[in-house]
């Protein structure tokens, strides 16, 4: 890799760490100018299946199978789980955002839905609101890293989806996350 | 005929158990505390001769009366004379049972397939008069009627407004399906509006009882739907990018506030009731969601979390500064406002125990309404003087009811669906 790619790699990790640690009442609707990735894309140009194996690593080939689903690789993980009424991605998460807007940055027609989710506790229609948060807090973290607006979708299913009836918060824990869901699953 | 709620219930603290049930019992009414003074009743059944109703109108109106617990409604079995006009009343055989009103009744076949009520309610001791009242209706409406005759007496003794003409709607959750229904308020005969696969949330009635509004998840996000409850036609309100939910509608019936996330974080707006006329209202970057426009028509009430923590706070309909509203309690969400516009009912979250409240908007006094852990979605009915809201009971959502001064409290447990999101439409016509 050479070092121009390295540098933008640490700048953009440094900028994720500055993202994760800001606290919840930083404006949402500031746009991160000075980090877009400026590198042209990895895969602008489309790869004719008959031209064999690719050896960047990153595309789907028929060789090495689908990255997305791949157990074994970081992108197969779609669940980033918050506290309770917050929507600040922990560091724990970081590698997981890394790795999907690093997927995106390089392949510009694939597109996520970010599915926000809470606990029960509390009314339907403010944890509808908070799932919104969670999946936005998201996004701005995959923007910083390279995907774009138009790739992603942010929804929220407030705690309409979350297992009913918890009665410890290593339960309810559980429903406070945002899944990636890539289009075409 | 189909009950959501039946009518098995115990009476604590009084001598006289009540135990009528017209239909299979679904429900059990538990009532649990009492009012200070119940009215005793006698309402003698109604004549009939000649008509085929199944409905004893008689039975609809007992248990509306004693449902609102401040009636105790007598046993009239017993009582040698069965009157069914004001005429053949032998008051001193009523007060020998303690009565203080008595009703009576006929319903006779009139031609063209229709009935004729006549009913009339009179002081016991004073042995006079208080109401007489005719109506000439078709068969499919005499529960409706039963319900109308019900609330004349209600008004007549209590001096409180009308309660029992009128429906509620409410999402039933079974066997992983959602249905938006709508019941009268006794809970029977409820009728589907709308049912999906997906998620139903925030019923909101129109002011004049005619549409309802509603977010459904049916397209996998939230999108805000006003359907006609007439001919059952539906309009899509929102479908903009991100969220779109939490109707409320202006007490003109001309606009709505709605929260929407296409700039991102949860904002509130309004729009014209046929979709058009957005504008935005709040503007803070954070959580603002849960409107609900004051009976004035001049302030839009509100949940945010700007403070750090959700409160309820107001700004003015036609826009401005946001005010706070609450100030005790760790979180308050989801205001509704009394008729009168001077209460406002709302969920408390005090360490983690989400309970129903009332707050006095002069005084700034506030009580709590329930001590459920998890209630919320509190709803007055149309006279200002019962909350109905939602609250957990076996694993499973159902309903419950308080008075608003908080001595009467009902649960409604079902036995079968998981209930949520309760609304008490208007007063039907």
């Amino acid at each position: 890799m050479n070092k121009s790619i390295l540098n933008k790699k640490l700048l953009g990790s440094l900028i994720l760490a500055m993202a994760l640690t800001a606290c919840k009442s930083t404006p949402m609707v500031d746009k991160p100018t000075a980090v877009e990735d400026k590198s042209p894309k990895a895969e602008t140009t489309t790869q004719p299946a008959a031209s064999g194996a690719d050896t960047s690593g990153v595309k789907d080939a028929a060789v090495s199978g689908n990255p997305l689903t791949d157990p074994n690789n970081i992108l197969s993980k779609r669940s980033i789980y918050f506290d309770f009424d917050k929507d600040t991605v922990k560091e724990e998460f970081r590698p997981l955002v890394e790795a999907h807007a690093k997927y995106l940055a390089e392949h510009a027609n694939a597109k996520v839905t970010l599915q926000g989710n809470a606990d029960e506790r509390g009314t339907r229609e403010y944890n509808l609101a908070l799932g919104q948060r969670r999946s936005v807090a998201v996004k701005k973290s995959l923007n910083l890293l390279g995907a774009q607006d138009k790739q992603i979708e942010t929804v929220s299913f407030g705690e309409e989806k979350a297992t009913p009836n918890c009665k410890d918060d290593a339960c309810h824990q559980l429903n406070r996350r945002v899944d990636i869901v890539y289009d075409n699953e | 005929m189909k009950k959501l709620f039946g009518i098995f219930q115990s009476i604590i603290f009084f001598v006289v158990a009540l135990t009528s049930s017209t239909v299979n019992a679904a429900l059990e009414i538990e009532i649990s505390g009492g009012s200070a003074q119940q009215i005793p009743i006698a309402i003698v059944p109604f004549g009939q001769a000649g008509t085929s109703s199944q409905d004893k109108i008689g039975d609809i109106i007992a248990a509306d009366l004693r449902r609102s617990g401040l009636f105790r409604v007598l046993e009239t079995g017993g009582v040698a004379s069965q009157p069914t006009d004001i005429s053949q009343v032998k008051y001193a055989e009523w007060a020998a049972l303690q009565a203080q009103a008595i009703t009576v009744g006929n319903i006779a076949a009139l031609p063209g397939n229709r009935l004729k009520v006549t009913f009339k309610l009179a002081d016991v001791l004073k042995q006079t008069q208080l109401a007489s009242m005719e109506y000439n209706i078709a068969p499919n409406q005499l529960r409706l009627t039963a319900h109308k005759i019900a609330d004349v007496i209600y008004q007549k003794l209590t001096g409180e407004g009308a309660i029992f003409a009128s429906r509620v709607a409410y999402i039933n959750k079974s066997k992983g399906r959602y249905a938006l229904q709508v019941a009268d308020a006794d809970g029977v005969n409820p009728q589907t509006v709308v049912s999906s696969n997906e998620p139903i949330i925030s019923p909101a009635w129109s002011p004049d009882g005619s549409k309802i509004a509603y977010v459904s998840f049916e397209k996998k996000k939230p999108i805000i739907f006003v359907q006609s409850l007439t001919t059952g036609q539906r309009l899509t309100l929102a479908n903009f990018k991100g969220n779109n939910s939490a109707p409320s509608w202006s007490p003109d019936g001309r606009k709505l506030a709605i929260v929407l996330t296409h700039s991102a974080n949860s904002q509130i707006y309004t729009i014209n009731a046929d979709g058009t006329g957005l504008k935005q209202l709040t503007k803070s970057s954070t959580i603002d969601t849960e409107p609900e426009w004051s009976p004035d028509g001049k302030w839009i009430y509100f949940t945010s979390d700007r403070g750090g923590n959700p409160q309820i706070y107001k700004v003015s309909s036609i826009g401005g500064e946001a005010q706070r509203v609450t100030f005790q309690g760790d979180h308050n969400l989801s205001p509704h406002f009394s008729p009168d516009g001077k209460s406002l009912a709302m969920v408390r979250n005090n360490g983690g125990k989400y309970s129903i409240a009332l707050q006095d908007l002069m005084s700034g006094q506030v009580q709590l309404l329930s001590d459920g852990a998890d209630d919320e979605s509190p709803s007055f009915a149309p006279n200002g003087r019962v909350v109905l809201y939602a609250t957990r009971a076996g694993g499973r959502g159902a309903l419950a009811a308080v008075s608003s001064d908080g001595r009467v409290r009902q649960r409604l447990s079902e036995s079968g669906g998981d209930i949520r999101e309760p609304s008490w439409g208007p007063l039907l016509n």
